[in-house]
């Protein structure tokens, strides 16, 4: 059983949690990956690792409620236990001096790139990142990726934070003013695939956190596999970053879809049974 | 000479409805009058087909004396799992195969007797064993068929066990990847719970490697580790369209529905596609397990689509009788060389290739060629791909010094130790197969550890 520490409300529907995980907060790097499953009926799902506390045993994690598992989690408590919590799980970031690093972040992938650019300011490269969401309330953690930035840049699609439009138009702007040596995406699907085919064009390397429908996450069962290259590759095992330009987005964009109806038969169950709850008390 | 007493199996109608076991186990009088077919050879043969060496005259001999108790002690000498292994062993191509009476007509129905005295002595509960412990730590990782035998015997020896595994639940392949129908899930629990009496420690949602190292284990200051991690990575075909949605790896299927319960969707939050045209490819008991679990899931139709005969099938004969008594249809010398998905990417149907066979390859079975212009498709919704699996790469990628071979299974020495010392390797991780194998495998090991411990 692990305990839930700290939880925090972050933004709309963005909870901050710090689970008590010795080991896993001992283990954990930038880039890697957890796995929880909050009671014996839960599935198991996974989360990227959103900073750790190793002298108190802390690891958080940052999640939007945008599933059945994610509202479960988000309707627990501080001082309330989760079944499951396995990690750290994936590939770390491969972490080195690289010059200038462009981040690139949307929606909880904000939450996730933290520790990510953290650790390559520590080795000396030089940090811009920018963050989308679709208005300025959305924006997440400003504080903390003001202190790990270089530079911290807004896209909000209705203009009421930095550059009215896309990550990609102020990426497009970063890289026609500077040189960018690598840039790191991570967020929803049609964000990284889009800054893969601006990044393409220019020629930058280019590193996406890929997060594929996955059950096991130890290698064994095949869900999360990936076309990478023309090649199988397993996001669990082989990942979970990838580079971005050789990533089949199409095939992935697709497989995210393999369960939505049943997911959200799973969501209203969820839902109804909540609303029975509160007439009881 | 007597006839063997069948195994009693449920009617295939309505076994294919639902996941409870297909075989129901012996009566008294039925095991009576089976273990009383017994010859008790003075050198019998049997013994030499069983990979952990059970004394099988011996605990028949019992039986037949109607003493499950005493039977059961000694099937415990050699074996800790019998009533797994009572239900899932090769009993055919192993022990039953070697029975005396296998030459003359119907061997000994084995298998079916183990089972009857690990199910009935377990009711009346005496495998409390007390063993002095001598306090040394060896940890095991992977808790699976190699990892559970090899915890079990070294327990008895009285060393303190403990046992790492990465998933939320124990019993490895046990339980995630042999349905419900063949082994139950309390049976298994039972054989689990018996370990922990005897003092196993069981670590969950551990996996060595990422969580801890090996060399933090031996920090922590176990004197052995045991690696039986078993098998990774899902081989898949290499053929256009293997990535559309609802084209399963079996493990994948079984784990859905084995590990995370998903055909009690949506009480349980794990879901699965319950697919109406099913197609299995594989020939294995993998394929089985997986073809029988689509029909029970409610499959209209289940295809079975094997590129050799059925006398090449790897499965057991027992496994692929039952699932054609259920319905399961079986397309033999037939290959897959395209699925073709819908403008959604789902799959819809399978394109196919008839095959002959050719000359025989390394196997000592005839290999299939492809028999030109025999191309045909099948239409299907949902597909399950049982071709195996590659060893799982975590541990040997992250452990320095633990050499592999070119496919990536671990090298190990005739004493089960890797190139690490005081790091042993067994079952599907060193090329291992069967359940039995891998038990075997781990019996075999815990001796070589406990030597070595002995002489460190």
């Amino acid at each position: 059983m692990f305990k839930i520490v700290n939880k925090k409300e972050i933004g709309p529907k963005v909870r901050a949690y710090e689970i008590y995980a010795p080991e896993v907060a001992k283990s954990a790097r930038a880039g890697q990956f957890v796995i929880f499953r909050i009671d014996d009926k839960g599935e198991r799902v996974p989360l990227t690792v959103a900073g750790t506390n190793p002298q108190k045993g802390l690891v958080k994690i940052i999640f939007q409620e945008v599933g059945k598992s994610t509202m479960h989690l988000a309707s627990l408590c501080e001082g309330d236990y989760i079944k499951d919590f396995v990690g750290p799980l994936g590939h770390p970031t491969e972490i080195k001096k690289y010059g200038t690093v462009v981040a690139v972040a949307g929606g909880v992938g904000t939450a996730e790139v933290l520790p990510v650019i953290k650790e390559f300011k520590e080795v000396g490269n030089k940090i811009v990142t920018i963050v989308g969401a679709r208005c300025k309330d959305l924006i997440i953690l400003e504080d903390e990726l003001k202190r790990e930035s270089d530079l911290l840049l807004f896209a909000t699609n209705d203009g009421t934070r930095g550059v009215k439009g896309f990550v990609t138009d102020v990426l497009k702007d970063v890289v026609g003013k500077e040189k960018v040596d690598i840039v790191y995406a991570i967020g929803p699907v049609p964000m990284m695939k889009a800054v893969a085919e601006l990044t393409r064009a220019e020629h930058i390397k280019t590193l996406v956190s890929l997060n594929p429908i996955m059950l096991d996450g130890t290698g064994m069962c095949g869900a999360c596999r990936v076309s990478v290259g023309g090649m199988i590759k397993f996001a669990c095992v082989d990942g979970p970053e990838f580079d971005a330009h050789s990533v089949n987005w199409e095939e992935l964009v697709s497989r995210l879809e393999l369960f939505k109806s049943l997911e959200k038969i799973s969501v209203d169950k969820f839902k109804y049974n909540q609303e029975c709850k509160c007439h009881e008390k | 000479m007597s006839r063997k007493i069948k195994m009693p199996e449920r009617d295939p109608e309505i076994r294919k409805r639902d996941f409870k076991q297909v075989n129901t186990g012996y009566t008294r009088d039925e095991m009576l009058k089976e273990a009383g077919r017994c010859l008790q050879c003075k050198k019998p043969t049997c013994i030499g087909g069983c990979p952990v060496e059970i004394d099988i005259p011996g605990f028949i001999k019992h039986l037949a004396g109607n003493d499950t108790a005493r039977a059961l002690k000694v099937l415990k000498q050699k074996n800790n799992l019998s009533a797994v292994c009572g239900r899932v062993c090769p009993q055919e191509n192993q022990c039953e195969k070697l029975c005396i009476l296998a030459k003359k007509g119907e061997s000994v129905c084995i298998g079916n007797l183990e089972r009857y005295a690990a199910d009935v002595a377990i009711e009346n509960s005496d495998d409390k064993m007390a063993t002095e412990k001598n306090g040394i730590k060896v940890a095991v990782v992977g808790s699976g068929p190699a990892g559970l035998a090899c915890s079990g015997d070294l327990l008895k020896m009285g060393y303190d066990v403990s046992v790492y595994e990465s998933l939320h639940n124990s019993g490895g392949v046990l339980r995630y990847g042999i349905p419900e129908f063949r082994l139950p899930k309390e049976v298994l629990d039972r054989e689990i719970d018996n370990l922990k009496k005897l003092g196993m420690r069981i670590v969950l949602n551990t996996l060595i490697g990422r969580t801890k190292t090996i060399k933090e284990l031996f920090d922590d200051r176990y004197k052995a580790v045991f690696i039986a991690v078993g098998a990774g990575l899902p081989v898949f075909p290499g053929i256009t369209g293997e990535n559309l949605n609802h084209v399963y790896c079996s493990n994948e299927f079984l784990v859905r529905v084995n590990l995370m319960r998903s055909y009690d969707f949506p009480d349980y939050d794990t879901p699965v596609y319950k697919g109406k045209s099913v197609v299995v490819v594989g020939g294995g008991n993998t394929a089985m397990d997986s073809a029988r679990t689509a029909l029970r899931l409610g499959a209209g139709s289940v295809k079975l689509i094997y590129r050799r005969t059925e006398k090449e099938m790897p499965a057991r004969k027992e496994e692929w009788l039952h699932a054609k008594e259920e319905g399961i249809e079986f397309i033999t010398l037939t290959n897959p060389i395209k699925f073709i998905g819908d403008e959604k990417k789902f799959v819809k149907a399978v394109e196919c290739v008839k095959m002959e066979l050719g000359d025989y390859d390394d196997s000592g079975r005839r290999r299939p060629q492809e028999v030109k212009g025999s191309n045909y498709t099948i239409e299907a919704d949902a597909v399950i791909l049982a071709l195996g699996l590659h060893p799982n790469p975590i541990l040997p990628l992250l452990t320095e010094g633990l050499n592999t071979d070119s496919r990536g299974y671990i090298i190990i020495d005739d004493n089960y130790m890797t190139s690490i010392s005081g790091v042993f390797a067994g079952g599907d991780i060193v090329g291992g197969d069967t359940v039995i194998e891998a038990m075997g495998m781990g019996k075999k090991a815990a001796r070589a550890i406990a030597d070595y411990l002995k002489n460190i």
